[in-house]
C-alpha cells in the first residue's frame, strides 16, 4: 500500500498547511462542510484541525449512511429478524443503532434473531443460495456508492430464479441532502451558519460524478470542490476552497480527479435506473423528512422488495428530546452544545445518530477529539 | 494416568468423532484422556491421576491468570486453539514479572468434533507449553451436544512464581516515564480476519502467537527498572494504554511514525477500516519504566528475538483525564480512545 502513504506525508501536508494560512484573509471567517463521513473520520483521525489556521472551521455534515438512518427504518429490520423469521444481512455498522423498545439489531440478534453482518450485498446472495429453505433480507442502506452493488444483486437474484432473496431498500441521494441543508431556515437566516462552501463526497461522485452539484453551487453560490478521501486530498480542497471564497467564485472543482469525472460511472447510473426509483419522501434522522431524497425498488422488481413482500408499515419513532442532531447534522450546532453528549450519549451507548457510526460528527469528535475540550475546560477554570 | 489402560480398540483418531460418551466420566473419558491428551501433554504432575495436581511449594509469590479461549477458526495462519491457549495465559503470568511453571487446561468439547482436529490441538498445546517451559499439571474434559459448542473451548489457568520485591502493575506509570512496544502491531487480528469465511482475502500474514516469557526474562535481567508491562490482547494497544492510564491516573502522548505495523497489515486494516491500533495481538508486550532506563531497557528487548523490532513509542504525562493521545505522522493530533463495541468477535 505504498501508495497509500503519499497521500499522507506529514511534510507535503504542512507545504499546503502553509499555503492555505497564507491564503486566508484574517478579516474574514471560512465555514466549510465536509459532507461526508469518510471526509469526517479522516478529519478527526489525522488530527487536521491542528494545520488549519483558525480562520478556517470544519462542520461536519450528515454524509453518513448509519447515521441519518431513522429509528424506525431499524424496526422494520428488526421486525423481520424477531417477528418474520427471516435471516437479516446487515453491514456491522448498523447493528449497535438504537430502535425503539430499547432495541438494536444486536439486541435482537441475543433475543435469537437470525442476524448476520456482511462485508457486502454478494455474501448476503450466498446467504440465500446456501439457506434455500430460509428467507434472506439484506438490509441495503448508504448512498450513492452502495447503490450500484445492491442494483446489481436485485438484476443477480432475478437472473439466478432466487426466490428467497430480498432487499429493505434504505438508499439515500446525497445532492437532495445536501440542497435541503442549504434550504433550511436555520441555515438560510442571515447570519446564523454561514456556510461559505462544501468539501464534496469523494467515493458518491466516482458514481454520480460532479455534474450533480453544479445546480445548486449556481444557484446557491456556493463553492464545492470534491475531495478524496485521504489527508492531503482534504488539505488541497480546503485551500481550492479559500481560493474560490477569496475571489468570489461558486464553481464546482475536482480535487479527486484520479477517481471522479463530470458525468461519473454512466454504467452504474444505468443499473440504478433499472433497479430504482425515486421515493417521493424519505425520513433522514437529524434531518427529518426530505422530498426526492431516497430510492425504492422499482415495481417490475417488487418481488425482490422486502417492504412489499412482507408487508411493512414504516412508523416514524421520535429521537430523545435532549438531541441536537438535527442542529449537528445541518451544521447549527457543535457536538459540545448538545446536553447529553459524553454524559448520557457515548459510542457505547448512542442517544443520537451522530454518535452512532465512527464516522458520525459527535462520535469522531469523541473518539478522537475531545481531549481538546478537557484543555478548554482547564484552561477556561486557570485564574 | 501412570500406568496407561490398554482398550480393546484404539482411539481412531483418523476418522472418529468426539461423543457423549467421551464426558460422561466412563471408560470413553478415560481412554480419550489417556490417549488423546496425556500422550502428548504427560508430566510426572498430571501423572499422579488424582482429583487435584499436588505441586511443591515454591520460594516468592504465586501469581495467577486464567483466560478462556474461542477463536474462530480453530487453526489459523501462524497458530491454533491449542498453542493461543498456552501462550495467552503464559503471557498474562510473564507480564506480571512472574516466571510461569504450571498450567491446568479444562476443554469444553462439541460432539461430533473430529478427533484428528482434537489430537493436533493437544499435540501444539504441548509444543507451545514445552517452548514455554511450562507443565500442564490438571485438566478437565466437558463434552457437550452438537450445537451447543463450536469445535472446542479451551480455557487455561497458569500459575508462576513472582520474586520478592518486584511489583509491576497498572497503576506504576509516573508522568516522565517511557512507553516501549516490544514488535509490529496487528498480526493476531488480521491473519485471524483473513481465514474468516466472509474475508477471504488473500493474506500471508501470520499470528504473533507465541510465549513471551524469554523476553520478559530477559527485560528484567537487564537491570531496568520495570513499571509495568502488559501484552495489548483485544482491544489492542489502544485499550492497553487506555487501562494503564485510569490505573495510574495519568495521560500518554504516543508517536504514530514510531509504532511499528507490518505494511500488509496496514494495507488490510485501509481495507476493512480498521485500526492497528485496536486489533488484538497475542505475542507483544508493552513496557514502562523510568526515562534513564529506556535504552538499556531498548537494548535488552532487541537483543531478544522477540524483541527486534523493539520501539519507544510514547511517553507518560501528567494528565487528570487520563487521555491516551497520539501526534499523527500526519501532523496533527488524536485522542487513542477504546474501542466501542465489539470490533472482531471471536478473536482469541
Amino acid at each position: 500500500m505504498k501508495f497509500i502513504d503519499e497521500f499522507r506525508d506529514g511534510n507535503v501536508a504542512q507545504g499546503i498547511a502553509r499555503a492555505i494560512a497564507a491564503a486566508v484573509s484574517p478579516a474574514r471567517r471560512y465555514n466549510f462542510m465536509e459532507f461526508c463521513g469518510g471526509h469526517t473520520h479522516a478529519i478527526a483521525r489525522y488530527g487536521l484541525p491542528d494545520l488549519l489556521p483558525s480562520e478556517v472551521r470544519m462542520i461536519h455534515g450528515p454524509g453518513c449512511p448509519v447515521c441519518v438512518l431513522p429509528i424506525g427504518r431499524i424496526d422494520l429490520a428488526i421486525k423481520l429478524a424477531l417477528e418474520d423469521g427471516v435471516i437479516l444481512c446487515t453491514y456491522a455498522d448498523t447493528v449497535r443503532v438504537p430502535a425503539s423498545g430499547g432495541l438494536s439489531l444486536l439486541r435482537a440478534k441475543a433475543r435469537g434473531g437470525d442476524i448476520r453482518m456482511v462485508y457486502a450485498v454478494s455474501d448476503a446472495l450466498k446467504v440465500a443460495r446456501d439457506h434455500p429453505d430460509r428467507e434472506v433480507v439484506f438490509f441495503a442502506i448508504g448512498f450513492e456508492t452502495t447503490t450500484p452493488p445492491t442494483a446489481v444483486a436485485i438484476l443477480q437474484a432475478a437472473s439466478e430464479g432466487l426466490k428467497n432473496f430480498s432487499v429493505l431498500c434504505c438508499h439515500v441521494l446525497t445532492p437532495a441532502a445536501i440542497m435541503n441543508i442549504l434550504d433550511s431556515p436555520a441555515v438560510a437566516e442571515p447570519g446564523a451558519v454561514p456556510l461559505d462552501g462544501f468539501v464534496g463526497p469523494a467515493h458518491v461522485s466516482t458514481v454520480i460524478g460532479s455534474r450533480p452539484y453544479e445546480g445548486f453551487a449556481a444557484q446557491f453560490h456556493k463553492p464545492v470542490v470534491i475531495a478524496g478521501f485521504e489527508p492531503l486530498d482534504m488539505m488541497q480542497a480546503i485551500l481550492m476552497l479559500v481560493r474560490q471564497v477569496n475571489e468570489g467564485r461558486a464553481e464546482v472543482e475536482n480535487e479527486f480527479s484520479r477517481a471522479v469525472t463530470r458525468e461519473g460511472n454512466v454504467k452504474a447510473q444505468k443499473l440504478v435506473a433499472e433497479v430504482f426509483e425515486l421515493r417521493p419522501s424519505f425520513e433522514w434522522r437529524g434531518l427529518g423528512e426530505v422530498p426526492n431524497s431516497a430510492l425504492r425498488i422499482r415495481e417490475c422488481y417488487g418481488e425482490y422488495d422486502a417492504e412489499r413482500r412482507y408487508t411493512l408499515e414504516y412508523v416514524k419513532v421520535e429521537d430523545n428530546k435532549a438531541c441536537e442532531c438535527g442542529a449537528i447534522l445541518r451544521g447549527v450546532k457543535r457536538p459540545t452544545d448538545c446536553k447529553i453528549f459524553g454524559t448520557v450519549c457515548t459510542p457505547e451507548n448512542p442517544m443520537g445518530s451522530c454518535m452512532v457510526s465512527s464516522e458520525g460528527a459527535c462520535a469522531a469528535h469523541y473518539t478522537y477529539g475531545r481531549y481538546k475540550d478537557a484543555a478548554v475546560a482547564i484552561s477556561s477554570h486557570a485564574p | 494416568m501412570s500406568s496407561e489402560v490398554k482398550y480393546a480398540r484404539r482411539l481412531d483418531l483418523k476418522n472418529g468423532r468426539v461423543d457423549m460418551s467421551h464426558g460422561g466420566g466412563g471408560r470413553a473419558m478415560l481412554q480419550l484422556i489417556s490417549e488423546l491428551f496425556a500422550r502428548p501433554l504427560g508430566n510426572e504432575y498430571l501423572a499422579q491421576g488424582d482429583d487435584g495436581a499436588c505441586l511443591p511449594a515454591a520460594q516468592g509469590r504465586l501469581v495467577v491468570s486464567t483466560d478462556s479461549h474461542v477463536v474462530s477458526p480453530l487453526f489459523f495462519p501462524g497458530g491454533d486453539i491449542g498453542s493461543l491457549a498456552v501462550h495467552g495465559t503464559v503471557n498474562d503470568v510473564a507480564v506480571m514479572g512472574a516466571t510461569p511453571l504450571y498450567l491446568t487446561a479444562g476443554f469444553i468439547l462439541e460432539e461430533g468434533f473430529p478427533l484428528a482436529d482434537l489430537a493436533r490441538i493437544a499435540v501444539s498445546m504441548a509444543r507451545a507449553a514445552q517452548e514455554a517451559g511450562v507443565k500442564l499439571v490438571a485438566g478437565d474434559t466437558k463434552v457437550v451436544e452438537q450445537g451447543k459448542g463450536d469445535g472446542v473451548f479451551i480455557t487455561t489457568t497458569g500459575i508462576g512464581i513472582l520474586p520478592e520485591g518486584l511489583h509491576l502493575s497498572g497503576n506504576q506509570a509516573r508522568p516522565g516515564d517511557v512507553v516501549l512496544l516490544s514488535g509490529s502491531l496487528g498480526d493476531h487480528g488480521v491473519a485471524i480476519m483473513s481465514q474468516r469465511e466472509n474475508l477471504s482475502f488473500a493474506s500471508a500474514i501470520l499470528s504473533d502467537s507465541a510465549a513471551l516469557n524469554g523476553l520478559t526474562s530477559a527485560m528484567l535481567a537487564s537491570g531496568a527498572v520495570l513499571r509495568v508491562m502488559r501484552d495489548p490482547t483485544r482491544g489492542g494497544l489502544a485499550a492497553t494504554l487506555n487501562e494503564i492510564a485510569q490505573q495510574s491516573g495519568v495521560g500518554i502522548h504516543l508517536e504514530e511514525a514510531a509504532i511499528p505495523v507490518k505494511p500488509e497489515v496496514e494495507a488490510a486494516c485501509e481495507l476493512l477500516g480498521l485500526d492497528p491500533l485496536n486489533i488484538a495481538n497475542e505475542g507483544k508486550l508493552i513496557a514502562i519504566c523510568a526515562a534513564e532506563d529506556a535504552e538499556k531497557l531498548l537494548a535488552a528487548m532487541r537483543a531478544h528475538p522477540q524483541g527486534a523490532q523493539a520501539a519507544i513509542i510514547g511517553r507518560v504525562v501528567e494528565d487528570a483525564s487520563a487521555f491516551v493521545q497520539m501526534k499523527t505522522r500526519f501532523g496533527g493530533r488524536r485522542m487513542v480512545d477504546w474501542l466501542s463495541g465489539e470490533q472482531l468477535p471471536r478473536i482469541c
